[in-house]
């Protein structure tokens, strides 16, 4: 157990004998640690992205999947009567957990985005709405479609649905090319190392070919060359991953006013350990990576 | 033990049985059979570009013959797998003319080389121990560029032998190597070859071959017209 904790130390320290034979300096370096970190920097923005879509998603859902409006089109002397058959009718409904005719005072707070708050909407032949608030279990749109149209004329029932749809399409999507550019960028890294991997066996071949001639396994040469790479790549991650979690952490908060999209951005409690997970898989990548490049060149030596 | 099939009661530790190689579709050697008995010193001369490299390079593996076969130990070095090549490497010590080192390691972890590929942990003391013998205690923390031509042919034959190795074969060791230090090297040589080691040198130094002589039963193999010779009093 003891020795297994002195390997991985040693892998992560980048120390022991293999890590000796490959030697230290080489053109390869510093491009690998700058390339791991820089890939480790935009994934954390990527995941950050993608948590944060499906933040937006998610709230969209809910602040738009439980709600729903009817909007009640008459003439103004029988608007009240209308009102009044559509609240019944709704106060029957199953899945309705409450229905509220909104005041002119508070149609007006609605319009005055658009319209501006001084025009005098009391003269215009405005729909009267009923907001509806649902149960969990929902209430069955089409049914109640149906029996408005029948029972009150000019009543009709909007459920969001075709708000909500476009919007959780398009959340979806942006999580989608969220993770699409994360997965990008774990292969562009491991292009990268295996890049780098072979221009330092390329470099290397008389080290290679010096070991092989004293005895030792390709495992063993191979060991040596994916702790150095592994090493180099987990560092360069791991400051990559840490200096874009605080430019993440940053980014204006929700608090601050005028922050708009960008308040989404960062990340939430637990959320804040998902970032950490990138530099292992770096350095997996990066493992797996150099061990194809090191067995196809140790095949090259004899 | 020359040009003969093997028999079944065969002690060789390095068999050529109808060896053929070359490059570039010209066969160097040819039909070449060869034993070499366990404990023996054998040179191998013969002009440059004779063949006498890459007949050592048949021998530890780092070819395989086009024709025939080369067995080592016993084991056809054809059917070997590369893992049995590099235990093959661990039995069979090689000192290169130009000594390959590890630029970026000191001489002490240089000649401990074989033995830290193998995995295990080299003795501090039988480490200095060995390069005493080969009068490199006060160079092993030097890096292999600050050593002389006679210093790095030393230290590659301490790598060579650090293993225990039972065979030793050597390409041209004293190429560069002015008489005074072919000499010295020589009698590490013929000290690993009375230890029980079988000595396989390749070289065109007729004066060491005949200062050999003088200390050890040495046989010359030559090589001429593609095939090794057995050399006899000419030398």
């Amino acid at each position: 157990m003891t020795r297994v904790f002195d390997h991985v130390i040693a892998v992560i320290a980048g120390r022991g004998p293999a890590n000796r034979i490959v030697p230290p300096s080489g053109a390869t370096v510093w491009p690998t640690v700058l390339a791991a970190g820089a890939m480790a920097f935009l994934a954390v923005f990527a995941l950050s992205v993608a948590l944060a879509t499906d933040r937006l998603a998610d709230r969209w859902a809910d602040s738009l999947a439980h709600s729903a409006t009817v909007r009640v089109t008459v003439a103004p002397d029988q608007a009240d009567q209308a009102v009044d058959s559509v609240l019944r009718i709704l106060a029957q409904t199953p899945g309705i957990a409450e229905a509220r005719a909104l005041d002119q005072q508070e149609i007006s707070q609605l319009l005055a985005p658009w319209l501006g708050a001084e025009l005098p909407l009391e003269d215009l032949p405005l729909p009267r709405l009923i907001e509806i608030r649902e149960t969990d279990a929902g209430f069955d749109a089409e049914s109640l479609r149906l029996r408005l149209s029948a029972e009150v004329p000019g009543a009709e029932l909007d459920d969001h649905a075709r708000w909500r749809r476009p919007l959780v399409l398009a959340a979806g999507r942006i999580r989608a090319l969220g993770m699409v550019s994360l997965g990008l960028i774990v292969a562009a890294m491991a292009a990268m190392v295996t890049l780098a991997a072979r221009a330092a066996l390329a470099a290397n071949r008389q080290v290679i070919e010096v070991l092989r001639l004293v005895g030792a396994r390709d495992a063993y040469i191979a060991r040596a060359f994916v702790r150095r790479f592994t090493h180099r790549a987990g560092t360069g991650a791991l400051v990559g991953t840490l200096v874009g979690m605080s430019a993440i952490a940053l980014l204006p908060g929700p608090a601050q006013e005028g922050a708009g999209f960008l308040s989404g951005l960062g990340f939430r409690g637990a959320e804040w350990l998902l970032p950490l997970v990138i530099p292992v898989v770096a350095a997996i990548v990066a493992f797996a990576a150099t061990r194809a490049a090191a067995r196809g060149a140790l095949r090259e030596v004899q | 033990m020359m040009n003969s099939p093997r028999s079944p009661d065969d002690r060789s530790v390095i068999a050529f049985s109808d060896v053929t190689h070359g490059y570039g579709g010209s066969p160097l050697l040819h039909g070449v059979s060869v034993r070499i008995a366990p404990g023996s010193f054998h040179f191998l001369t013969g002009p440059s570009g004779a063949g006498k490299t890459t007949l050592l390079k048949l021998c530890y593996r780092d070819l395989v013959p086009q024709q025939g076969s080369v067995s080592v130990f016993g084991q056809e070095t054809a059917q070997m797998d590369r893992d049995a090549v590099a235990l093959l490497r661990r039995r069979v010590g090689v000192v290169h003319q130009d000594c390959r080192f590890l630029d970026h390691l000191t001489i002490d972890e240089n000649v401990a080389l074989p033995v830290t590929v193998s995995g295990r942990h080299i003795d501090p003391a039988e480490l200095g121990e060995l390069l005493a013998w080969v009068g490199l205690s006060r160079r092993a923390g030097a890096l292999p560029a600050e050593l002389s031509g006679g210093e790095r042919q030393r230290a590659a034959l301490a790598r060579a032998v650090i293993t225990a190795p039972e065979i030793l074969i050597a390409d041209e060791p004293t190429g560069n190597l002015d008489w005074d230090m072919s000499l010295r090297l020589l009698t590490l040589l013929v000290e690993l070859n009375r230890m029980g080691k079988t000595i396989l040198i390749a070289t065109h130094d007729l004066n060491l071959i005949r200062a050999a002589k003088t200390q050890v039963s040495a046989r010359v193999l030559r090589i001429a017209n593609r095939r090794v010779e057995l050399a006899g009093a000419d030398l």
